[in-house]
């Protein structure tokens, strides 16, 4: 290694660091905030290259939880939110972060646990009635411990039972504070109790000896609901592709995508546009 | 032992495979924490230079933030580099977040007090030892600092692989300052987390083997470089 070799080197470099930097001059795309649910499950995989056909327009995603992604949009840092939790939401464009909420599709939670059932709840339909089973009997349950919609609505849940449950945090209640698959894998390992939604849990192969136990309960509803990031807000949000982005979820042609998805042979998602537009 | 079995048979199988979107990340991840390692070097190199061989006041005090600085956690550092570039942020007009370029400012962030402090011990070493020489030749300080640096290059190409390694081990900068998109900004480390959450182990853990192998590869080319200049050019 002479000295003379040394602008070689430096060439190389710059080479090097030049083409990641470069990648900014980026054709045409949108940024979506969303959970994730959509993003684990593969639904993203399988409706972005259909939409990037259609339009040209390529959407990322970036998943996250809930909150996080509403937190994201609200610092301007997406186009277009993708969420489920529609209190969130609503709050959301009523505070003027979002332009209009449409729902997009549905599908529901589920509570899964060991097969076995120590806490004797197969057969129960009420999930509450079932949470409280739980409880009483200090069977492990798992929960996200973050701002996710399914923490929220885990929440509402509890709620209703009349639970402490943020008493018995760290004994038989745990808080992971990690996403849907991580909060899966700690509940397969530990054998424990947790709420989840039923695209992750299609999708997820670790399952171990869980199983789900209690599914159908109205209040296990799912709903996902899209909105655009208001432009009079944060003006560099790409308005018109955002929104193109939407037409085409909501349209019939992204709506049949979505019920044409399929994971592990299962239905994940069930399209619902166009009942409301709040 | 099943899962662990698994995993190294799927690490094979992808090797063999090399599926095309497999080969775009490992090139992004190389490229990404190549760059930084570039960026953190060109920082680095003279700030611990200068630490070694200049008196100043504060110099003590200078030397153990950069040591401490090694141990900063790449979810800190994600989060700041976040803050800055978010729209809402004093460098948002940008538009760098969820780029792979916000993933190099994080990673030389990282990288550049590991340089620096690595750079620093040898150059303190060297310093000791050609002071006198330097002094009574009349060198000046710049020059110093660049003769000692061309000098002590060999030994601290070590400061440059470690620093390559803090780079394409951590997740937690990137993850937070590129957002993982496929295609966009998803590299090794952050498909493992994904793969992990999507309750993939055998998976996750094939691509960190892969992952490992890439390192260990890097290293075995910059050793075997290093030795054979060391010989002709001595």
């Amino acid at each position: 290694m002479r000295r003379r070799n040394l602008p070689i080197l430096v060439v190389a470099a710059v080479c090097i660091m030049g083409s990641t930097l470069s990648t900014l001059a980026a054709d045409r795309f949108i940024t979506v905030a969303s959970t994730t649910s959509t993003e684990n499950s593969g639904l993203f995989q399988y409706l972005l290259p259909l939409f990037r056909h259609d339009t040209g327009i390529e959407a990322r995603v970036v998943a996250v939880g809930t909150g996080q992604a509403i937190a994201l949009a609200q610092r301007g840092d997406a186009d277009v939110l993708l969420v489920h939790h529609k209190p969130s939401e609503e709050q959301f464009v009523a505070e003027g972060f979002g332009v209009t909420r449409h729902d997009v599709m549905y599908n529901d939670f589920v509570l899964v646990g060991p097969q076995a059932a120590p806490a004797g709840i197969k057969g129960i339909t009420d999930v509450a009635a079932a949470l409280a089973q739980i409880a009483a009997r200090h069977a492990v349950f798992v929960s996200r411990g973050d701002d996710s919609g399914t923490y929220k609505l885990e929440l509402s849940l509890w709620q209703t039972t009349g639970v402490n449950m943020t008493a018995a945090s760290g004994t038989w209640y745990r808080e992971t504070g990690a996403g849907m698959g991580g909060t899966l894998n700690i509940a397969s390992g530990l054998e424990a109790y947790t709420l989840t939604d039923r695209g992750t849990w299609i999708s997820f192969k670790n399952r171990g000896k869980l199983a789900i136990l209690v599914e159908g309960d109205p209040r296990l509803f799912n709903q996902y609901g899209v909105i655009l990031v208001n432009p009079a807000k944060h003006k560099h949000v790409k308005a018109k592709d955002g929104q193109a982005f939407i037409d085409w979820l909501l349209s019939d042609r992204g709506q049949q995508a979505i019920a044409a998805f399929r994971i592990e042979g299962e239905r994940a998602f069930f399209p619902n546009a166009r009942k409301s537009g709040s | 032992m099943d899962d662990l079995r698994t995993a190294f048979m799927t690490a094979i199988g992808l090797l063999v495979g090399l599926d095309r979107d497999l080969v775009a990340i490992v090139w992004l991840s190389l490229r990404v924490s190549l760059s930084a390692v570039g960026l953190a070097a060109l920082c680095g190199l003279p700030l611990g230079a200068m630490v070694a061989i200049w008196r100043f006041p504060g110099r003590a005090a200078v030397a153990v933030m950069l040591n401490a600085m090694m141990g900063l956690p790449p979810v800190v550092v994600g989060l700041t580099v976040y803050l800055l570039l978010s729209r809402s942020g004093p460098l948002g007009q940008l538009g760098l977040l969820f780029t792979p370029t916000a993933m190099v400012i994080a990673q030389s962030l990282l990288v550049t007090p590991i340089i620096a402090a690595f750079t620093q011990q040898t150059m303190a070493d060297l310093y000791e030892e050609y002071a006198e020489q330097l002094y009574s030749l009349g060198v000046g300080p710049g020059r110093t600092i660049w003769t000692l640096l061309w000098d002590g290059r060999f030994s601290l190409l070590t400061g440059l692989l470690a620093g390559f390694g803090r780079a394409s081990a951590e997740v937690g900068a990137v993850i937070i300052v590129g957002g993982n998109m496929h295609h966009v900004t998803r590299v090794m480390t952050t498909t493992i987390a994904l793969e992990t959450s999507k309750g993939n182990p055998a998976l996750a853990l094939a691509l960190g083997i892969l992952l490992m192998l890439l390192v260990l590869a890097i290293n075995a080319v910059a050793m075997v470089v290093r030795d054979t200049a060391k010989r002709v050019y001595g």
